[in-house]
């Protein structure tokens, strides 16, 4: 529910008011903590949020959505046998944890969630026809893996709300881990250099 | 002129191309590590496909649904304006659904020569 109360001093909501920002409620941001189990004292106090994180939140859910996808193909095509198979079953329920928290988060904000493509589509933009082997499910994954995580790192500054910034690096945790799991099953070296993530 | 078109257009004016040199080669690396979650070359994702992106109009790439504020633009992807945007897509087209951005002036230099290496009919 947008709120525009409460939220905000005259002069922030003054320096918000442009550019089609609507001031959210504080509340509202703390639910995506909640509905995915990210619970801290941080959203307690959760800053306003604004459309414009809605707009950052739907970017994000794009993705879980292309994640969730990418993985049924994987799961789908015979390929992968146990462990990956595991793994990748694994992975996908973080990614549907990740899509039913950014789905509950954008309703209270008062946006419209992104809705997802059908498999098919999904199917289509990430070249699946072309994935012969378990090693190209693998590889398709982590380079998806790695995109999110960079993603997710690379948004956080634009987002108004510090708490949903919060949320974004967190996401980026569990996209970092399974790029680092996927790396690990497909035999690859860790990054020489630190720093290797992010913007 | 309304103040956001006003402003923007003064933006334009005043884009000066960046002033490092691309490596494209890099710039592949780059693309494929930080853009690749929210665009592919050739179909629409979460972000419009890139195949031919520098040289077009900004919010002209068939299917995909852009935001009112960038297909009002009238942008020309070129090395100037990438570099704008890629610095800040949300300064530089206020109200774009795009969000990510380079921070480092070679990152973007080397992205930007990627793509142009995509779009060989551009200058």
């Amino acid at each position: 529910m947008i709120s525009t109360s409460n939220l905000a001093s005259p002069a922030r909501r003054a320096f918000m008011g442009g550019a089609g920002r609507t001031v959210l409620s504080a509340a509202a941001v703390g639910l995506l903590a909640n509905a995915a189990g990210f619970g801290s004292p941080a959203f307690a106090k959760a800053k306003a949020a604004t459309s414009a994180d809605v707009d950052v939140l739907n970017v994000a859910l794009g993705l879980e959505h292309e994640a969730i996808g990418a993985y049924q193909i994987g799961a789908e095509s015979g390929l992968l046998k146990p462990p990956a198979l595991k793994l990748a079953v694994l992975f996908q329920s973080h990614h549907k944890g990740h899509r039913d928290a950014l789905v509950a988060t954008i309703g209270k904000l008062g946006g419209t969630a992104l809705a997802a493509k059908t498999t098919a589509e999904y199917a289509a933009d990430l070249g699946a026809a072309a994935i012969k082997t378990d090693l190209d499910v693998l590889k398709l994954a982590q380079k998806l893996e790695l995109g999110a995580a960079n993603a997710y790192l690379g948004v956080i500054p634009s987002f108004e709300s510090r708490d949903l910034a919060q949320v974004s690096a967190r996401l980026a945790a569990d996209e970092t881990m399974h790029w680092t799991a996927l790396s690990g099953a497909l035999g690859d070296m860790l990054p020489a250099q630190p720093l290797s993530f992010g913007a | 002129m309304p103040l956001r078109a006003a402003i923007l257009f003064s933006a334009l004016l005043t884009v000066a191309p960046p002033a490092v040199a691309g490596d494209a080669a890099h710039g592949q690396a780059l693309w494929e590590a930080k853009c690749i979650a929210c665009h592919a070359l050739d179909a629409n994702k979460v972000g419009p496909k890139h195949r031919g992106v520098y040289g077009r109009e900004a919010g002209t790439a068939p299917g995909y649904s852009y935001s009112p504020a960038l297909k009002a633009s009238h942008i020309v992807w070129d090395a100037a304006s990438l570099d704008m945007w890629l610095k800040g897509p949300r300064a530089f087209v206020p109200g774009t659904k795009m969000t990510f951005s380079l921070a480092q002036p070679q990152d973007r230099a080397d992205v930007i020569a990627y793509l142009k290496s995509l779009s060989p009919a551009a200058d």
